[in-house]
């Protein structure tokens, strides 16, 4: 799935675009929990899912290799959190869908987690 | 801030000597602006090195656990990242107070993190267990009231 068909199926607005937004990507993970992220995605997460606004949430996903991140509930990252994470090469976008509802759509559409990737 | 200082130590192997690159950062306490900033440079430093993706990732978890843990727990301290030709190794070291059980500090899910931390998305207590996974060798020494040294090794091949 490429991130712009991902932008449209969330009613997401992009913040910041990256390099990345043509690759079609499988794999995602949804957490407000940093080291959970970090314990149960390390391996291939393209997608990060969090409603966790602050700078930790960038640089969770540069130390995972993550592309893009999707805010949920309109939650919108500032002026210092989009710089990091367009100097890091991560797209951001943010949804005013839930965690649960933005999972589940992403889900349908056939993104996977890691254990029931590939 | 983020501090940064490169010097070079000598060390023989097999007779050849050779200088791994050796790096410094600070850490502050509580600062969760500027945490992970010595992670994400040991991060870089590794791609331009040309070591394989995957096996940055693990160096790079590892590392940054650590570092958020000195962040958090440790009331800041020290980062000092040795490259080697083979392999890369991490020292995170505090002052802060200590680890009292480490077994039980070592237990995923297992957490004394304050709200601070967990309205920052830290408090899952798997930071370390995350650590372990990810290092080939782990080193910790820890003692009430003086600190932890975290000592973390991450073979590139
Ligand atoms: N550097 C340290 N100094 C003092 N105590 C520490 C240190 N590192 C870890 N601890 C103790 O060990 C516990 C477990 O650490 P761990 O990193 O696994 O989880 P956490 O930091 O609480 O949460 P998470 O890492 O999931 O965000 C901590 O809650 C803390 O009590
Ligand atoms: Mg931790």
């Amino acid at each position: 799935m490429k991130v712009c068909d991902c932008a449209n199926l969330l009613n997401a607005k992009i913040l910041v675009e990256s390099e990345n937004f043509e690759e079609d990507l499988q794999i995602a993970c949804g957490s407000d929990l940093m080291s959970d992220v970090m314990a149960f995605s390390s391996d291939e997460s393209q997608i990060m899912i969090t409603g966790l606004v602050n700078p930790q949430t960038i640089r969770t996903a540069e130390m995972l290799d993550v592309k893009v991140i999707i805010f949920v509930r309109g939650k919108v990252p500032d002026e210092t959190m989009q710089r990091l994470a367009e100097d890091r090469g991560i797209g951001l976008m943010t949804t005013p869908l839930s965690m649960f509802t933005c999972c589940g759509l992403l889900y349908e559409a056939g993104l996977r987690g890691k254990e029931a990737a590939l | 801030m983020l501090r940064s200082a490169i010097r070079s130590r000598t060390s023989r192997e097999g007779g050849c000597a050779i200088e791994p690159l050796v790096r410094q950062y600070e850490i502050r306490a509580n600062d969760f602006t500027h945490a992970g900033e010595a992670s994400s440079s040991m991060k870089k430093s590794l791609s331009r090195l040309g070591v394989k993706a995957e096996v940055i990732k693990r160096a790079a978890i590892a590392m940054y656990e650590a570092e958020i843990n000195a962040v958090i727990h440790g009331h800041g301290g020290m980062a000092e990242v040795t490259v080697f030709p083979e392999k890369v190794v991490i020292v995170i070291e505090d002052h802060g107070p200590g680890i009292p059980d480490l077994d039980q500090a070592m237990v995923a899910g297992w957490s004394t993190a304050p709200d601070i931390a967990r309205e920052m998305g830290f408090g899952a207590g798997m930071g370390l267990p995350n650590i372990k996974k990810n290092c080939d060798e782990l080193k910790i020494d820890t003692k009430v009231g003086e600190g932890t040294k975290v000592t973390m090794e991450v073979r590139f091949t």
